[in-house]
């Protein structure tokens, strides 16, 4: 293989790949930064409060100095605690919680890795990050983060068979696992009537719930419950390593808001399909409408008390298990006997 | 083709040391975080070979969900590693010895390997070249293996029957939740509104 | 692109049962634990239905699902035999489970689904479709060993068969996977076709596939674990595992070994006459010492399976292949006879105590209950091979294949074996005849009595008329070939 060949066929790809990787990153990152502080000033809206308003002007600088801050505290390790594991579990964390965006499309083409099976690669993503928390709870050697741990493990995997429904049902509606070819099949002369939120509201329900429980936001907080568990998982974590799980958690949010987008608003599609909305560029759109998902999470953060353990596990598998069943069951005959099935 | 098979000596080596670990690492959580290090390289030598569909499902199913509960009941385990190790060399001589008469006869297996000349082609159900990997599991999977479809998942209903006839017990005397009694309730059943008149207090 | 479905027919019968049990299932889980002897009667009921859907099935040879599902004379034998055994199972449940306050609704059905997994290996005509089949049954049969939780023993055991079993399917599974290899096919017929090139691999195969089968009928040297469940279990569990999943293990066997394997004769047929050998001399030998008697049917029925195999172990080439598969399913049919009829006495030795399991138990039953000491003592008479008992028949059919294939050292043994095994026996009727009486049991329930007298009466008058199932065997034998 002569150079120029190499060049063209391995080396410039490469940089291509890494240079949307790195650009991604960096938006991510700074969206992730005022994602946060919207949470805060939503929640502090909520209980008629200010929220953080010293940093910058109304606070915008406020994550931002809470970044330095950890970076700059020392990391302590227990004396007990598994060190490698220890260690390791943050950066699982925040590592998966980060690669999962490598399929999602923002706009049409817009995307780092087009690949055939996105919606599974999420799934299968989203289904990792629960690592993060066993190993945190189980390398600090410590009671209340090993609680964490079992409730986190208990708790993730009962709501991913009911995302998993969910996404069953899309799937069966789109007939592709492939995120980009699933908004495109939402695409219509309806607008936002033809998105999948309506036709499939229950479902659209279900997976908003068990969002809010796969990324252990409140109300189903409870592997770091505070008035039960301290901080749960993370009691024994402070500075880089803390931070790297805040920013795990908040990209795995961001990650559910832009499934929730892709799967059932429409992904980069405006909602009235004709001028001036077609106008404006698809990425837009598809920012505005996680950034509704969001609030939607903000909003649940701040006005629902939090569920008992059983209440969770009941609502998981008595109640959304049957109903996404049934509902895969539905979708599917409707779409047999009606001749609306894709292809 | 360099770069599939880089990756693929990638993965593979990972994938062999870390199945290693899982019998050598002395802490048992530390053998089934080595055991999901294995099954996520598994799933990367599926990648390799255009089979995305069984990569992805390896990832959801074995280490989204299967390792998690091994790992839920692994560290719960209060395992005493000296005690564990006691007999190891008592049983070594032993072990070894039927270690080695397998790994003999396998490699006269291997050494004496004949695929006979037309089995290659006798594979029952071959991929035509346009239909991606999801696709082509799905036209077989629920058409041509759907009575092992069923049957695999009989056997699951099983396993699942199984587990509940062992485990379930209810207990007697114990206050349970019934939530559509709850949310049944009105105001006129709930609350009961008194006049109290002070220094009296309510009798009865 | 369009797709028909596959005929459903001859999968009927498991259609049945499966769907059965899980309406049972339901029924059970809204009606609770009252709705047991509904959910008996009831499964007993479709088992019924299940075996004469297979007698009045149509045809002479179906097959179905890609060719993985065959219902032929074999299968339609076999299967009646097992769905049989199981209703027997229930029907001798039913009083013990009741008295002992171990009711549980589970219990038929997880027999329902167990009969499914048997239905489906007597029929698998691949390595798949046997293996889900096999591993169908063996759950359900590891749940219920272990059914009756407060008792140490019962869960013991249980733990113990699981542990095993799921090694065994690991070794059958891995034998399945080098056959794959080595032949490209998973089908009997293709793996038939492959074999006449022979070739090292597929002869591990075989061998690990073995492993598994032997453990399945508890042949040794994969017998360990009998004794322990049969003791551990609860005593109806112990007459189920003792009839049908032998009859569908060893349908598995002769169906997997004489269709898929024909080009590597020689190398199968050392297998089977060293387990054979093995199973029968231990059968013979370790029983003697026994004073429990589900542990001393326990190592009986380890000998009647190397009995059975004597017989597959003969079938090897030409027109004797018939023949010597016709012996090894009168074996198995009388032994099925044999089994429930002794159990059905086992289940009804109870005092006010409660149950009682050592042999010394049955003293002097000939004074307190002549019927029963006798039907109970022709069974002994017929499991030792007694003519004109049935049992002499059977030992008979399997012996003569053995002489006609040439294999006169494995009949030789065999003979011996049986005459050693004819001593723990007769032990047992010495005790019931010629022993000072131990207290009476209580009073027999109707269920035990009926199957205790169909399976006596058989055993005594077979010699009669025994026709009908010479005639069967020799047809569904005929069928494989």
């Amino acid at each position: 293989m002569t150079l120029p060949e190499f060049w063209t066929s391995y080396l410039w790809p490469l940089i291509i790949m890494v240079a949307q990787s790195v650009l991604l990153l960096v938006i991510l990152l700074v969206a992730v930064a005022y994602i946060l502080l919207a949470d805060r000033k939503i929640w502090a809206a909520v209980q008629i409060r200010r929220g953080p308003n010293v940093v910058g002007p109304w606070g915008l600088l406020q994550s931002f100095a809470d970044l330095l801050k950890f970076v700059f505290k020392e990391p302590v390790i227990p004396a007990g605690a598994n060190k490698g594991v220890f260690l390791l579990a943050p950066l699982v964390s925040c590592v998966l919680a980060l690669a999962a965006w490598a399929v999602i499309p923002v706009n049409a083409k817009w995307v780092i890795a087009d690949i055939n099976v996105g919606i599974l690669y999420i799934f299968a993503i989203s289904s990792l990050s629960v690592y993060g928390i066993i190993m945190a709870g189980w390398a600090s050697n410590s009671k209340y983060p090993f609680l964490a741990a079992l409730r986190s493990a208990a708790q993730m995997v009962s709501y991913e068979v009911s995302i998993g429904f969910v996404i069953i049902t899309v799937l069966l509606c789109a007939g592709s696992l492939n995120l980009s070819a699933i908004v495109e099949a939402q695409n219509g002369k309806w607008g936002l009537l033809n998105w999948y939120w309506l036709p499939l509201l229950p479902m659209f329900v279900v997976f908003y719930v068990s969002a809010l429980a796969e990324t252990n936001r409140p109300p189903f907080d409870l592997v770091e419950a505070e008035s039960e568990l301290v901080a749960g998982f993370m009691v024994e974590y402070g500075s880089t390593p803390y931070l790297l799980f805040m920013l795990g958690e908040y990209v795995a949010i961001s990650t559910m808001c832009a499934m929730g987008t892709i799967l059932f608003l429409g992904g980069w599609l405006p909602p009235v399909p004709f001028p001036p909305f077609t106008w404006v560029p698809g990425v837009i759109w598809f920012t505005l409408k996680a950034l509704f998902l969001f609030f939607l999470f903000a909003m649940a953060k701040a006005i629902v008390p939090r569920y008992r353990y059983d209440q969770l596990m009941r609502l998981g598998w008595k109640v959304f298990l049957p109903l996404s069943l049934a509902m895969v069951a539905i979708v599917a005959t409707v779409l047999q006997f009606t001749g609306l099935a894709p292809k | 083709m360099i770069l599939s098979a880089l990756f693929f000596y990638l993965f593979a080596s990972i994938c062999v040391a870390s199945a290693f670990m899982v019998i050598a690492a002395r802490n048992p959580v530390h053998s089934v975080l080595y055991l999901i290090l294995a099954f996520v390289n598994a799933a990367g030598l599926f990648l390799l070979l255009g089979a995305e569909f069984l990569a992805m499902i390896l990832v959801v199913v074995y280490v989204g969900a299967v390792a998690v509960l091994f790992l839920f009941v692994v560290m719960m385990l209060d395992v005493d590693f000296a005690e564990l190790r006691q007999g190891f060399l008592q049983y070594l001589p032993i072990g070894g010895l039927v270690g080695i008469v397998f790994l003999a006869e396998i490699l006269l297996v291997v050494g004496a390997w004949n695929i006979g000349p037309g089995i290659p082609n006798l594979v029952a159900a071959p991929i035509p070249a346009s239909v991606t990997n999801t696709e082509a599991i799905g036209l077989v999977l629920y058409t041509r293996y759907l009575y092992f479809f069923q049957a695999a998942g009989l056997v699951l209903l099983v396993a699942m029957v199984g587990a509940i006839v062992l485990t379930l017990r209810h207990k007697e005397n114990v206050k349970r939740q019934v939530i559509a009694n709850q949310i049944a309730r009105s105001k006129a059943t709930a609350i009961e509104i008194r006049n109290v008149r002070p220094g009296q207090g309510l009798q009865g | 692109m369009t797709y028909q479905l596959p005929p459903l027919l001859p999968a009927l019968p498991e259609l049945i049962l499966a769907a059965g049990a899980m309406v049972l299932l339901m029924l059970g889980a809204f009606r609770g634990e009252k709705s047991t002897p509904l959910v008996n009667c009831l499964a007993i009921i479709l088992l019924v239905i299940a075996a004469l859907v297979v007698a009045w099935m149509p045809g002479d040879k179906l097959s179905t699902f890609g060719g993985s599902f065959v219902v032929d004379d074999f299968a339609r034998f076999l299967k009646i035999l097992s769905f049989a055994g199981s209703a027997a199972a229930i029907l001798m449940s039913l009083t013990f489970l009741a008295a002992e306050k171990q009711q549980k609704f589970e219990f038929a059905i997880l027999i329902l689904l167990a009969t499914t997994g048997m239905g489906m290996m007597i029929s698998a005509a691949d390595l798949i479709a046997l293996y889900l089949g096999l591993e169908l049954m063996s759950l359900s049969l590891y749940v219920v060993a272990a059914s009756n939780r407060d008792s140490l023993r019962s869960t013991e055991a249980g733990l113990k068969y699981f542990v095993l079993g799921g090694l065994s399917s690991g070794m059958l599974l891995y034998g399945a996977s080098l056959i794959y290899g080595t032949t490209g096919t998973v089908s009997f017929s293709g793996i038939a076709q492959a074999s006449t090139q022979g070739g090292l691999g597929l002869v591990f195969g075989l061998v690990f596939l073995f492993a598994g089968f032997c453990f399945k009928v508890s042949a040794v040297p994969f017998h360990m674990w009998t004794p322990d469940v049969y003791e551990g279990a609860p005593t109806p569990v112990t007459a189920f595992f003792a009839a049908a999943p032998k009859v569908a293990g060893i349908a598995m066997f002769v169906r997997a070994t004489v269709t898929a394997f024909p080009g590597i004769v020689t190398e199968w047929q050392q297998i089977v006459v060293f387990v054979s050998i093995a199973s029968m001399a231990l059968g013979a030998f370790a029983a003697i010492g026994q004073r429990n008697i589900k542990r001393l049917m326990a190592y009986s029925s380890i000998g009647h399976m190397g009995f059975a195999l004597v017989g597959l172990a003969a079938a090897t080439t030409g027109d004797l292949r018939a023949q010597a598969v016709q012996g090894v399913l009168v074996y198995i049919a009388i032994y099925l006879t044999m089994t429930l009829g002794v159990f059905a006495c086992i289940l009804s030795m109870r005092r006010p105590k409660g149950m009682v399991e050592e042999i010394s138990d049955l003293a002097g039953l000939a004074r307190t209950k002549p019927a029963m000491a006798f039907l109970l003592a022709m069974l002994l008479f017929s499991m030792a091979g007694i003519p004109p008992l049935a049992g002499f028949f059977a030992k008979f059919y399997v012996f003569l294949a053995a002489i006609k294939a040439g294999l006169f050292t494995l009949a030789v043994i065999g003979v011996v074996t049986s005459v050693i095994g004819a001593y723990y026996y007769l032990l047992i009727v010495k005790v019931m005849y010629f022993d000072e009486p131990a207290p009476a049991f209580a009073p027999m329930p109707n269920e035990q009595v009926a199957v205790l007298a169909v399976t006596g009466i058989f055993n005594v008058l077979f010699f009669l008329y025994p026709a009908p199932l010479l005639d069967a065997a020799t047809l569904a034998a005929k069928s494989l070939f």
